[in-house]
């Protein structure tokens, strides 16, 4: 089976950048900050595959560029550099320009302009921030968050936007009465539930989860991540975990990244990773989880 | 000559020079004309001009004035009205002006008109393929309810982002059950912009879908000219199950003329403490009156 | 059915300067299909290590592990991709751990429903009625099987451990001490499982800790220093 997502060669600087910047960050020289002009290399030529139904995890410290790399494919800040392309089956039929004759793959989606962008973050990508406030809108309804994706795709019918809202929250299991109460008057673990529905509102093939359940209490957490793989394995999503919680990724993902400075030191079986790990920097996580 | 003295000159007598025609110079007309026609181009769009200083302040119709000032003829007949009303200080203010300016006639019939100029209303009487209706606009932008920022509306009107609208839209409905906008109803235009129709009721809203005539919008103050073309589909925003509807003056009729097809203004009486209705188009109303003989 | 062919497994601990230990050296040996190889030898000898190269959670220093494949032929499962392995562990390799691994909220009956819905496209029905005559013949009581395993003793994760690995038929199972936590009795039961898997085709290589029980199960005994 062919991947959903082919990502190569990403990068983000944050500066006037100059040619040394990829060569001169990363891991080996034990920093992302590029000596000679001072620009910040959050992401250093990463590439991975992400294929249909499965849970990839990108396991990081701060700093490590993970978060960027989420925020690189939702299309949220431009890259540097690098390509990124979607198999053909998930979008030909929504954008058939970006689909070259016979060709399986489209082209570099980070040359799309925002209008196209935008058209692919509505049909096919969900994504989850560790802050509820990035990712809801306080002083609208919950149903309010999750309908707004559906206005997006040209819903006009209020009836039936509560209804799948209404779905929706049933699903991520919230009491449907607080529909119209603003995520504000919710708790934590309850306001990423309201974050997971809204994202899920539109059918996306693709989750990004930006670790998802830091800062919430252990029965609140376990009750999201075992949500999360309750949809996971009903909707059959391409879930990319973000995470510096070892346990975190080792219930949701059987496969994982490690990235340090930037960029990808290690990449393997999550059991794999957890048990067996090469790199230097991933034996130090392992080592060092409670 | 000071300007009273110019205003109190008679009608007929030569311009003062250094005043030239409409008051406006040749290379204001030209850029508020060049606008208008890019506005008229890509209808709905808020077209950026160098709005120029007039005789009245900011607030009181400069954008509508440039945009009559900038085409109106000598053999025009123009028409001025305030919420409706041809007689209210603002709008006979600005008539005087333009007369004394421009030596254009003046008229308070709709028909009779050739360029009216509007503020927050729309006449009754449906306007042909020769007029041209000169709104004031406070106000051009319909996103500036949601958001605050100018670089951002300016992006959502680009990439047509307008989920945000309708989301205030159904949050109204949620929390109120129904729409609570009563003027400045969010309209798309062409099937492409959102547009802000101006500061006139629900009631007119529909009288700029596939007209004869030609709408002309200009915000003074904002600097900002935009149009609706003759024959462009207006649609104001609205749900299958909650369509847009107008204000509802059932079983209620004019005062003056008895009209029950107009958009009415209440009127309240301080010293019987009662309530009449009359029609808020002045001219439409005194032509009726003078039919029905009341 | 599966050759290992001179696999061993040495490992480098950067953290300790680049330490190097050696797990295991130079392990041959053959295992036909149906057959049951145990693994014996002191702790430390790389017992677990041999299975866990085998199934990929270690990575093999150097050596070959053939393996016949029902998809895809005879392939060296050393050298195949991430995904790949993946794909084997769904649908024809097994792995029964020491311990349970505790999945929060999920319940007893849950755990072993699951490996029966995800591969073997049965209803939720018939997949709950085999998980309950499972845990059944592995003794744990009713009660329990709507419960959540992480209270449970030793012993009955362990039962459940073995219930999640065998409901679904692999082909090939790795047991890695699988017995460790059992009394005699749950001993004999799962004895009786792996036997009727073994009547069903499934080829197996094991670790225990008590060697006449392996003795007494196995085909053959491969002893490891």
């Amino acid at each position: 089976m062919e991947p959903l997502i082919r990502v190569r060669g990403l990068s983000k600087r944050f500066g006037k950048g100059c040619e040394q910047c990829l060569n001169c960050t990363g891991p080996l020289y034990d920093t992302n900050l590029c000596p000679h002009c001072g620009s910040v290399v959050a992401c250093n030529d990463v590439s991975f595959d992400l294929f249909r139904n499965e849970a990839l995890g990108i396991v990081g410290e701060s700093g490590s560029g993970k978060s960027t790399l989420v925020r690189l494919l939702n299309f949220e800040w431009e890259a540097s550099g690098g390509t990124v392309e979607l198999h053909r089956s998930a979008l030909a039929d929504t954008l058939p320009e970006l689909f070259a004759e016979q060709s399986l793959y489209s082209r570099n989606l980070l040359g799309l302009t925002s209008f196209q962008k935008r058209q692919i973050r509505n049909a096919l990508i969900g994504i989850v921030y560790q802050n509820p406030f990035l990712g809801l809108r306080m002083n609208i309804s919950s149903g309010g968050n999750i309908a707004e994706r559906l206005l997006g795709a040209g819903w006009r019918n209020i009836a039936r936007m509560r209804e799948r809202a209404a779905e929706l929250l049933d699903k991520t299991e919230i009491p449907v009465e607080r529909m119209d109460e603003p995520p504000r008057n919710f708790s934590g673990g309850m306001q990423q539930r309201v974050q997971i529905a809204k994202a899920l509102s539109n059918n996306p093939l693709i989750l990004f989860l930006d670790e998802v359940t830091t800062g919430l209490d252990l029965s609140v957490q376990a009750r999201v991540l075992d949500l999360i793989r309750t949809l996971r394995s009903e909707y059959k999503l391409s879930l990319l975990v973000v995470s510096h919680d070892l346990g975190v990724i080792n219930l949701l993902c059987q496969r994982t990244m490690v990235m340090k400075h930037g960029q990808v030191v290690e990449a393997g079986l999550t059991d794999q990773i957890l048990q067996d790990p090469q790199h230097g920097y991933t034996q130090l996580l392992v080592a060092s989880q409670l | 000559m000071l300007l009273n003295e110019w205003l109190n000159t008679p009608a007929g007598s030569k311009t003062e020079s250094g005043y030239p025609f409409a008051f406006l110079d040749q290379g204001a007309k030209k850029e508020i004309r060049r606008s208008i026609l890019k506005a008229v181009a890509i209808p709905g769009y808020q077209v950026p001009y160098g709005s120029r200083e007039m005789p009245i302040a900011r607030g009181w119709g400069t954008g509508g004035i440039q945009i009559t000032l900038s085409l109106i003829k000598q053999d025009d007949i123009l028409k001025v009205i305030d919420q409706g009303c041809d007689g209210s200080v603002n709008a006979v203010n600005i008539k005087k002006f333009i007369q004394a300016v421009a030596r254009v006639a003046l008229t308070n019939d709709t028909v009779e008109a050739t360029v009216i100029q509007t503020r927050h209303r729309i006449p009754e009487e449906t306007m042909t393929s020769e007029q041209i209706l000169v709104l004031q606009v406070p106000y051009p932008e319909a996103l500036r309810e949601v958001e605050a920022s100018e670089a951002e509306t300016r992006r959502m009107h680009a990439e047509a982002d307008y989920s945000r609208m309708w989301l205030h839209l159904y949050e109204d409905i949620v929390n109120y059950g129904e729409i609570t906008i009563s003027y400045r109803y969010p309209v798309t235009i062409n099937k492409r912009y959102i547009m802000d129709p101006s500061p006139i009721p629900r009631w007119d809203v529909p009288k700029l879908h596939m007209a004869e005539t030609l709408f002309l919008f200009g915000a003074g103050r904002e600097k900002r000219i935009y149009a609706i073309p003759p024959h462009t589909p207006v649609e104001p925003l609205e749900f299958e199950d909650h369509p847009f509807r107008v204000e509802d003056f059932s079983g209620k009729s004019c005062q003056r003329c008895g009209a029950t097809d107009t958009f009415l203004d209440e009127v309240i009486d301080n010293e019987a403490g009662g309530r009449t209705y009359c029609c808020s188009d002045s001219g439409y109303c005194d032509k009726r009156s003078a039919i029905w003989n009341r | 059915m599966i050759t290992v062919e001179n696999l061993s497994k040495e490992f480098t601990l950067h953290i300790l300067e680049s330490k190097k230990i050696q797990a295991c050296r130079d392990v041959s040996f053959t295992v036909p299909k149906g057959g049951f190889l145990g693994l014996s030898g002191a702790s430390g000898a790389g017992k677990s290590t041999v299975l866990k190269c085998i199934y990929r959670t270690y990575l093999p220093s150097s050596g070959a592990v053939w393996y016949e494949s029902g998809a895809h032929g005879r392939i060296n499962l050393a050298a195949l991709s991430d995904r790949e392995i993946l794909d084997l562990r769904t649908r024809e390799i097994g792995y029964v751990a020491q311990f349970l691994k505790v999945v929060p909220r999920i319940s007893a009956l849950d755990v072993v429903m699951e490996p029966i819905l995800a591969r073997n496209g049965v209803s939720r029905d018939e997949a709950r009625r085999r998980g309950m005559e499972l845990l059944e013949r592995l003794q744990i009581p009713k009660h329990l099987f709507d419960a959540y395993p992480a209270t449970f003793s030793g012993g009955e994760q362990q039962r459940i451990n073995i219930a999640h690995a065998v409901s679904w038929r692999p082909r090939l199972l790795l047991l890695d001490e699988p017995t460790a936590s059992l009394d005699r009795g749950s001993v004999a039961v799962v004895m009786d499982l792996l036997k009727e898997l073994r009547q069903q085709g499934t080829t197996m290589i094991g670790i225990f800790h008590d060697t006449r029980l392996m003795n007494s199960v196995t085909d053959a005994v491969l002893p490891l220093c």
